[in-house]
């Protein structure tokens, strides 16, 4: 999935490739604009070649082919230290030697910054994250969370126009990691920076990003807001990577514009909609999300197909109902309901029929 | 709760819990004692107990006060005399007690005793032991006539130090400091070589443990950085010297840079020396230091690359990205976090170098010389007391080094590996 470079973009990546070995290919044809103010997130598993982009942007791995553009200039051969990119580690880097004041005032100190000009800073950069009684501790005597916000305001003290960010919350807790989430997004919007934030936790890049970059194998595999990312996966891999996925393996029996009919292995034909298999009697892996699944007849489109299906397992999660059905011959599928006063009680054992909107249902690539 | 805070809490079947807790205790205890048991032995047996011993040799000599009765009961009883002219009953004293020494063949030991602080008494005293039955009162005048070094008053003073069992004098003899007429007093200059040697001992050291620095410091980063198997490979040869004998080592030095060595030779193959101009690599300070520097490089790269593995990269690179130079990301960032590797690594070098006997003994020639050396030296030569003083000295000044290096680093911020 690669895109046209913009013409407005302010980070660019043109035709990147990166190779460690020489023999195999960790970027693949990267292709990449990102807008001025924009919060993109690179998404993969480990291994996917995503910290690899942002390490080559950062300048601490060079590109093997390609260019890497910063505002319209080629920065391939630029030096990490005049890139005057700001960055946050994973493990936060703060330097152990120095006070949480010593670690702010570093970046400005070496670009010569005097000594009143350079506090104002250290204090805007140290309110801004809530820490502004903490410049005299030292980095080991903070907590995970607090450590996060110096290397955020460390990152932010010398007004970078752009922030890589690698992973920046994965030692959180979950409730600490959500509410760093939202304080970064805060900081986002609030300073106007451009934000490219890497992690393979797709929760996060769901509810921070402008825009979601989702990489496998070295190549982007779909690059679009949260929302089509999630409704409107491209390819299996999107659609199994990114949030809890139903997989029904069939043949396109009949396709009538973007609206398919395919026949399962064991016989049932069902609705969906062809995205990246568009062609008839060939192979297709339809994919369906849980909470998208119905059983109550009324809340089906009237002509669509449904499909037999036997409860296996109910199980209560507090905010919705899971039901693990057996269906199609295999018992994977998953029914999300939510646990409303008035919701049928299904048991185990307990024979139903299932259907969805066609549009709910997307024929993949197999 | 609700129990009152007052009341001696006691276990299930009475007994006070403090109690119980100790006597549960004390059985883990003694176990853990047990185990270590072996090696207190080994450490008060092996260590300690030479030391101490050693320690109290420095104080200790009874040669002269074992061996002339007469004339230790008379200084005890004149503590005061007059060393320029000492009474008629000393002599007395004294002659009876050579007399005493040719009969009981201790002379040898005396004058031993007495030669520390008055050089050349030992021929003294065995002449004067030999002469000493035909000798006829008043002595005060037939035993200078003998010999007039006898009515010298500094081997007075000399004797009446050395009457006392305990002394100080060894240390005395350590500090330079000569037994002259007038009592103890500073050396000439030029006869000053036990502090000289010490301050010479503690400067090569101190440019060896820089040595060692400068050149451990890359091994150290190299081996920290490496992936595992390049950097097991270059452990593998940083510890090859330690399977290596240390006699080995140093001789293949003595191969390398003495004058018909490899090094001059081949300079003066590729024609950059003169064959009358080859240096002069050993048997001087040059080959005491290179030899050492050699030897003692694993004790500091080991401390420094233990430190140095487990700084994460990613601070050097957040200070990059920060907008260091790598030399200020260096200077800033990266050396201030080695610096208990560093301290480390250079206590342990320099105490090591400082004590170093068998390198300077061999490649350092006469002008390589250690302070070890000398106290072999004086061990060869029977001097025991002597050499303890000084390895006494030696040790107070290690021990003194390690409180100045608490003082101001903190001895729980060693790593050594």
């Amino acid at each position: 999935m690669t895109q046209e470079p913009r013409t407005d973009a302010f980070v660019a990546f043109e035709h990147v490739q990166k190779s460690y070995d020489g023999v195999t290919l960790v970027v693949k044809d990267l292709n990449l604009s990102i807008g001025k103010g924009e919060f993109l997130t690179m998404l993969g598993p480990s291994g996917s070649g995503k910290t690899t982009c942002l390490m080559m942007l950062a300048g601490f791995e060079t590109a093997t082919h390609g260019e890497i553009k910063l505002d319209g200039v080629n920065i391939n051969q630029v030096p990490p230290h005049k890139r005057g990119i700001g960055m946050v580690f994973q493990n936060y880097a703060l330097f152990p030697h120095m006070t949480v004041g010593e670690n702010l005032a570093f970046p400005l100190e070496v670009r010569g910054m005097g000594k009143d000009e350079r506090e104002a800073k250290i204090k805007r950069a140290l309110d801004m994250v809530q820490m502004g009684a903490y410049a005299n501790r030292r980095p080991a005597q903070l907590s995970g969370g607090q450590q996060q916000r110096i290397a955020l305001a460390r990152a932010l003290v010398f007004d970078p126009k752009l922030v890589l960010m690698d992973e920046p919350l994965g030692a959180l807790d979950k409730q600490l990691r959500e509410h760093m989430q939202f304080e970064i997004k805060h900081l986002h919007e609030s300073l106007g920076i451009t934000v490219v934030y890497v992690t393979h936790d797709q929760g996060e890049a769901l509810t921070m990003s402008d825009r979601v970059a989702v990489f496998n194998d070295g190549r982007i595999q779909q690059l679009a807001p949260p929302a089509d990312l999630y409704e409107r996966p491209e390819n299996s891999f999107v659609a199994q990577f990114i949030g809890e996925n139903n997989k029904l393996l069939g043949t396109i029996e009949e396709l009538t514009g973007d609206r398919a009919l395919v026949r399962l292995a064991t016989g049932e034909l069902i609705d969906a909609t062809a995205v990246n298999a568009r062609e008839k009697g060939g192979k297709t892996l339809v994919s369906i999300r849980p909470e998208r699944v119905e059983f109550k007849p009324e809340m089906m489109p009237p002509g669509a197909h449904t499909i037999d299906a036997e409860v296996v397992e109910i199980i209560y999660m507090g905010d919705i109902l899971r039901a693990v059905l057996k269906v199609a011959g295999s018992d994977g599928f998953v029914m999300k309901m939510r646990n409303t006063l008035g919701q049928t009680k299904l048991t185990p054992g307990q024979k139903i029929k299932v259907g969805w909107h066609p549009q709910d249902a997307r024929a993949l690539d197999p | 709760m609700a129990e009152a805070p007052t009341a001696l809490l006691t276990t299930a079947d009475g007994r006070p819990l403090k109690a119980a807790l100790a006597t549960a205790q004390a059985r883990a205890r003694r176990r853990a004692f047990l185990l270590v048991l072996p090696l207190l032995a080994f450490v008060l047996l092996t260590f300690l107990i030479p030391i101490v011993y050693m320690l109290k040799r420095s104080f200790e000599h009874d040669g002269f006060a074992s061996s002339a009765p007469a004339l230790v009961a008379w200084f005890k009883s004149n503590p005061d005399f007059d060393p320029m002219n000492p009474p008629e009953e000393a002599y007395a004293a004294l002659v009876q007690d050579l007399a005493r020494m040719q009969v009981e063949k201790t002379t040898g030991i005396a004058g031993t005793r007495i030669n520390y602080s008055v050089p050349g008494s030992i021929s003294l005293f065995k002449k004067g032991a030999r002469e000493a039955a035909s000798l006829t009162p008043p002595f005060k005048e037939s035993l200078p006539a003998l010999d007039k070094e006898w009515a010298r008053p500094a081997l007075w003073r000399g004797m009446a130090s050395a009457s006392h069992v305990y002394t100080a004098e060894f240390y005395k003899v350590a500090l330079d400091l000569k037994l002259t007429d007038k009592g103890w007093e500073r050396g000439q200059d030029n006869e000053r070589i036990y502090l000289y040697l010490f301050a010479k001992t503690f400067l090569i050291s101190a440019i060896i443990t820089l040595l060692c620095l400068l050149l451990a410091f890359p091994v150290a980063h190299l081996l920290a950085t490496l992936p595992m198997a390049k950097s097991s490979l270059l452990m593998i040869l940083v510890l090859l010297p330690f399977w290596t004998s240390l006699l080995v080592r140093t001789t293949s030095w003595i191969a390398l840079l003495q004058e018909q060595g490899v090094v001059n030779n081949m300079l003066v193959a590729l024609g950059l020396l003169d064959d009358s101009g080859r240096l002069a690599m050993m048997y001087n300070m040059t080959g005491t230091i290179v030899a050492m520097t050699h030897v003692l490089l694993p004790f500091m790269i080991l401390p420094l690359y233990s430190v140095m593995r487990v700084i994460p990269p990613s601070y050097a690179r957040a200070a990059r990205s920060l907008g260091a130079t790598s030399w200020t990301t260096f200077r800033r960032v990266y050396l201030p976090q080695t610096l208990p590797g560093i301290a480390a690594g250079s206590l342990l070098v320099f105490i090591l170098a400082v004590g170093y006997y068998i390198t300077p003994a061999l490649v350092g020639g006469a002008d390589g010389q250690l302070i070890s050396n000398l106290i072999a030296f004086h061990m060869s030569k029977s001097n025991w007391s002597l050499a303890a003083a000084i390895a006494g000295m030696l040790l107070a000044s290690i021990l003194l080094l390690y409180w100045l290096y608490d003082r101001l680093i903190g001895i729980d911020r060693l790593k050594f590996g």
